[in-house]
């Protein structure tokens, strides 16, 4: 499903969530939406699902707006940080409702996932913990086969190996039929290398939106004196810089293997790091 | 097979030049199946397109082939073509900043051609 964002606007009483976004997702693909705290990744998620309006521009998803719109809804799913799912129902009546929901949803994979989570259907939400409750919001989610599905940090309280077996079955069922998904994550590092995009947001704005191969091949980190720097640098596109000691390091967009050739040091950017760069130097404008 | 692959650099680089140093090492031998792109995603958790991408990239370079239900599998020229194209980097990748390194030690062109020569296995 095609979604297009169009000067997406949202204004809660004192704050700009969001100011101004554009951007088109044309493609079926796994996309990581990633941001500071505060960033506007969740407002936007929220818009994107139809549970909240913008206040000015709108999101079109196949050329309707999401909010209030029962075709869209079945096809969009969001699992959000914690309290998706009544407190008083047990875990088999959540994934019964969910089930009667969503038209693609995949009860041999939802059963699949339950044993390997270990969870019990006969417990009541308000009675699992962080990490079950997190690890239920993941069936659902992956369940769902809605050809929009977007995680916003689902894994609280979730070990590494429960995290582990989430990407696995996530790719798996990816490769089996592609659909959208919309990753947000602060634990970049665990999964920036299942993300074929990456979009960046900083105070409301987006700041970036590429593919994440070409985000690793066309950053880097080029050290060297400061006087070498300086010159390599001049009228490239600078993210950040720091020195020490007469060194200096910058952080550019520019062609890894040409930047080589200046005979600095040239390192790639891990998704992580340029997000840290990406986002302070805005801080610091 | 590298155990994880690196984040700051193109992943579909990386997965070419995997199944190039399988080549080139006599792992993979003409004829022999390539992993596909779901086995490459499953092994290093990776984005199924992404190492699409990569294999992709062989079967231009004809390196791999594609049989159509079966998979992706080595040519019969690819190791040649692989050495042919390394060796052309080689200069580049190896040479370069081995003479760099030289230079900030002060090393002659002579010492250098010493090492070259010297036995490994003292």
């Amino acid at each position: 499903m095609k979604i297009e964002v169009k000067h997406l606007t949202k204004k809660y009483r004192d704050k700009v969530a969001l100011e101004n976004v554009s951007f088109t997702l044309d493609e079926p693909k796994i996309y990581g939406l990633l941001g500071r705290n505060g960033a506007g990744k969740t407002t936007f998620m929220n818009i994107l699902s139809g549970q909240i309006l913008s206040s000015e521009g709108e999101i079109l998803i196949d050329g309707e707006d999401p909010f209030d719109n029962q075709r869209l809804t079945e096809s969009i799913c969001l699992i959000k940080e914690g309290n998706n799912f009544k407190k008083d129902l047990k875990v088999k009546n959540v994934l019964k409702i969910y089930s009667y929901f969503y038209p693609n949803w995949d009860q041999e994979l939802a059963d699949y996932m339950v044993k390997e989570y270990n969870l019990n259907l006969n417990a009541k939400v308000k009675a699992l913990s962080k990490g079950m409750e997190s690890a239920l919001g993941i069936i659902v989610g992956l369940a769902s086969k809605a050809p929009i599905t977007i995680f916003d940090e689902p894994y609280i309280g979730l070990d590494a190996p429960s995290r582990k077996k989430f990407y696995d079955i996530l790719l798996e069922e990816y490769q089996l039929e592609k659909r959208t998904i919309i990753f947000s994550t602060h634990l970049i590092d665990e999964v920036s290398l299942m993300f074929e995009e990456v979009l960046i947001l900083s105070e409301g704005s987006l700041v970036l939106k590429e593919e994440a191969d070409a985000l690793r091949r066309n950053t880097c980190a080029v050290s060297g004196t400061a006087e070498e720097v300086e010159k390599f640098i001049k009228g490239k596109e600078i993210i950040d810089t720091k020195q020490l000691a007469g060194m200096m390091t910058a952080y550019v967009y520019g062609n890894v293997e040409e930047a080589k050739q200046s005979g600095l040091k040239v390192e790639g950017i891990p998704i992580q790091e340029l997000m840290i760069h990406l986002t302070e130097t805005k801080r610091g404008a | 097979m590298k155990n994880t692959l690196d984040d700051n650099k193109p992943i579909f680089l990386q997965i070419k030049e995997q199944i190039e140093d399988s080549i080139i090492d006599g792992n993979l031998n003409a004829g022999d199946r390539a992993p596909s792109t779901n086995e490459f995603a499953k092994f290093y958790k990776i984005n199924p397109a992404t190492a699409g991408k990569g294999i992709n990239e062989l079967v231009a370079e004809e390196i791999l082939y594609k049989r159509r239900g079966v998979g992706m599998f080595v040519t019969e020229n690819a190791k040649e073509i692989l050495i042919k194209k390394r060796k052309k980097s080689f200069y580049e990748s190896y040479m370069l900043p081995l003479k760099m390194e030289a230079g900030k030690l002060r090393m002659s062109t002579d010492e250098l051609i010493e090492m070259v020569k010297r036995e490994d296995n003292e």
